[in-house]
């Protein structure tokens, strides 16, 4: 079976209902698992306290954030290229499930910035770029609500997504391209010293792997609600003429 | 148990189940309510 089988509507719409329960169930296990494991089966950290227990929302939250900009960058490439509408509608999908995720890191960051840095907010780079990839999806889901004819939409927004990924670039790697801010570096990284402690990093790929899960739900989800919206924005035109 | 920063926990935990439990509810409520108004059409055009 081709990938490109997806782009099909009503074969895309029939495979999200078939897996969607199944995702969304695993998500659910993997999110209950990592969280109840975190929150009250890890230790505080010697110097951070019970704070470090905001790193399993903050860490995956942030991933999120970045990973979900870089898919929309790929459905948006594969719009303008082979103009499949489902992979227009499933970036339309992603932008609200990101935008969330990046008010969700920038906001677990200030609070937990305050007790460790002792302020809300720094223009440290990570949390400088972090700040503007949010206005970035605010920008892209509005885009998509000002235009009215849809395909028109779709190459407005997938042009601002390909330079918004410029910023989610900078979001990923702002801490080694400067070497300066309060932000530390990685906390998931393939050099085991920058790692965290094993006691945190278990649990918390168990709350990564949750919230990866629950993006793919939410988008399967939300692209099938915009793929429905589309057939009834024709059919209510056609009975309209 | 979360001791002298127990309300800057509960707040990050509360302000992420508060954001991400609302995009949830309201991804489902539209899924639903879309549906609803494309069967709703479909029948009016006499297709299933």
């Amino acid at each position: 079976m081709s990938i490109w089988e997806f782009a099909n509507p009503a074969r895309f719409t029939r495979i999200v209902s078939r897996f969607l329960p199944w995702i969304s169930g695993a998500a659910a296990l993997c999110l209950s698992i990592g969280l109840i494991w975190g929150f009250f089966y890890t230790p505080d950290d010697f110097r951070q306290g019970s704070t470090v227990k905001i790193i399993y929302i903050h860490v995956p939250a942030a991933f999120i954030a970045i990973n979900a900009w870089f898919m929309m960058f790929v459905t948006s490439l594969i719009w303008l290229i082979r103009r499949h509408h489902v992979s227009a509608l499933a970036a339309r999908a992603a932008a609200p499930i990101g935008a969330v995720m990046t008010l969700v890191a920038l906001l677990t960051g200030a609070i937990w910035g305050q007790p460790m840095w002792g302020t809300w907010w720094e223009w440290d780079p990570r949390l400088t770029s972090f700040l503007i990839l949010f206005v970035f999806y605010l920008g892209y889901i509005a885009l998509w609500q000002a235009v009215d004819e849809p395909d028109t939409a779709a190459d407005l927004t997938s042009i601002l997504c390909l330079v918004g990924s410029v910023f989610a670039l900078l979001s990923r790697y702002a801490v080694l391209i400067w070497n300066q801010g309060l932000h530390q570096g990685a906390s998931l990284s393939m050099d085991a010293e920058e790692n965290v402690a094993d006691v945190f990093y278990q649990p918390l790929l168990f709350s990564i792997a949750g919230f990866v899960l629950l993006f793919v739900a939410l988008v399967l989800l939300r692209t099938r609600t915009e793929i429905r919206a589309r057939r009834l924005r024709a059919l209510m035109l056609r009975q309209v003429a | 148990m979360l001791g002298q920063y127990a309300h800057f926990v509960l707040a990050a935990y509360g302000v992420t189940i508060l954001l991400v439990g609302g995009l949830v509810g309201l991804s489902i409520w539209r899924s639903a309510k879309v549906r609803a108004a494309l069967q709703k059409v479909e029948r009016q055009n006499g297709k299933t």
